[in-house]
C-alpha cells in the first residue's frame, strides 16, 4: 500500500468524486420526492413529436465511425506512452531518446499508410 | 484505517459493477457499469502507489475504449430479448462448455508453478515512492531496459491500424470524393469557351 502522504494529495479528488455522486443522487431522488408521482400508460410511453415512435434508438450507423475510433485509441496509447518518456529523458539519454524515435517511426508508417489509404477523410 | 475503507468501497463496487455487466438486461446498461468498473479499478491502482496506470485506464479505457463498445452495442442492432428465447433450450450445451472449461482450469493451476524468470522479477523491489514517482520509475526502464517489448508494443499498434483500415474501409461507387489535384489542375482554356453571339441567331 502506498505512503499516506502520496494518498492525501489525492483528497481532492476524492471530495469532487463525493459532491458528484452527492449531487446525482440528490437529483434523482428530489425529483422522485417532490414531484407528484401518477403515471399511466400514454405518460410513460416514449414522446417523439407527436407519433408514435417509429423503431428503435438502436440502428445501424456508418462503420466509419469504427474506424475513427479505433484510429483515435491507437494514437491515444501512443501518447501515453509518451508521458513517461518525456520526464525521463533527462536519465535515459540519448538511447532512449532513439527508443522512441523509432517507436514513433513505426506508428508513422501506419499514419501515413492510412493517410494514403483516404482512411481519414469523410468524403 | 482510512484507507483499508477505502479499499473496500472501490472493491465492492467494482465486484458488483462487474456483477452489473453480465447480468444487466440492456447492453447499453453493461457499458456504463463497465464504466463504473474501470473508475474503481483506477481508485485501487491509486491506493497500490501505480498513479501513472490508474490514470491511463480513465483516458485509454473509459475515455477510448469504453466509447468503442458503445459503438458497437449501438452497431450490432440485435434484439436481445429476441435471442435470449431459445437460452433454455441450449442451456444443457452451454453447461457443458463451461463445465470442460472449469476442468481445463483447475487441471491447469494444480500443475501451474511460476517461472524463475516471474519471480525475479516480483524480487525486484518498487522503488521508494517518496524518493522517485511511479511515472518516473517507468520511464526510467520502459526505453531501456524494456526497449524490445516498448518497439513490439509499437509493431503491435501499427498491426492494430492497417488490420483495422482493411477490415472497415470500403470505396463506395456512388460517393463524390474531393479529387484536390484534379482541381488545381483544371485549366480555364480547357473547359471554358467564349461564344461570340450575333444578336438576334443565339448558339444552338
Amino acid at each position: 500500500m502506498m505512503s499516506s502522504e502520496l494518498l492525501a494529495n489525492y483528497l481532492p479528488i476524492v471530495v469532487f468524486l463525493g459532491i458528484a455522486t452527492g449531487l446525482a443522487v440528490v437529483m434523482v431522488l428530489a425529483s422522485l420526492i417532490v414531484a407528484k408521482q401518477k403515471p399511466d400508460a400514454e405518460k410513460v410511453s416514449p414522446y417523439e413529436c407527436g407519433f408514435e415512435p417509429f423503431d428503435d434508438a438502436r440502428s445501424k450507423f456508418d462503420v466509419r465511425f469504427y474506424l475513427v475510433s479505433i484510429l483515435f485509441i491507437i494514437f491515444d496509447l501512443e501518447v501515453a506512452f509518451l508521458f513517461p518518456w518525456s520526464i525521463t529523458l533527462g536519465s535515459t539519454g540519448v538511447y532512449g531518446f532513439w527508443s522512441m524515435m523509432i517507436f514513433l517511426g513505426v506508428l508513422t508508417i501506419g499514419f501515413i499508410y492510412e493517410w494514403r489509404k483516404g482512411a481519414l477523410d469523410w468524403e | 484505517m482510512i484507507e483499508a475503507v477505502f479499499f473496500y468501497v472501490f472493491a465492492t463496487v467494482l465486484v458488483l459493477s462487474a456483477i452489473g455487466v453480465i447480468t444487466a438486461r440492456n447492453p447499453v446498461h453493461s457499458v456504463l457499469f463497465l464504466i463504473l468498473a474501470f473508475f474503481n479499478a483506477a481508485g485501487l491502482f491509486v491506493m497500490l502507489g501505480a498513479e501513472f496506470i490508474a490514470m491511463i485506464m480513465v483516458i485509454v479505457y473509459v475515455g477510448a475504449v469504453a466509447v468503442l463498445f458503445l459503438f458497437v452495442v449501438m452497431m450490432l442492432d440485435i434484439n436481445f430479448a429476441e435471442l435470449r428465447k431459445g437460452m433454455m433450450k441450449h442451456a444443457p450445451v452451454g453447461a457443458l462448455v463451461g463445465f470442460a472449461l472449469l476442468a481445463e482450469f483447475t487441471w491447469m493451476f494444480k500443475s501451474w508453478s511460476p517461472s524463475s524468470a516471474a519471480l525475479n522479477g516480483v524480487a525486484q523491489p518498487i522503488p521508494d515512492q517518496a524518493a522517485i514517482s511511479n511515472t518516473h520509475a517507468l520511464g526510467e526502464i520502459l526505453y531501456t531496459q524494456y526497449v524490445y517489448l516498448f518497439q513490439i508494443s509499437g509493431l503491435i499498434l501499427l498491426v492494430a491500424m492497417v488490420g483495422a483500415i482493411t477490415l472497415t474501409l470500403r470505396r463506395r461507387p456512388d460517393s463524390r470524393r474531393q479529387s484536390v489535384a484534379g482541381q488545381i489542375s483544371r485549366r480555364p482554356e480547357d473547359v471554358l469557351k467564349v461564344e461570340k453571339i450575333t444578336s438576334g441567331t443565339g448558339v444552338f
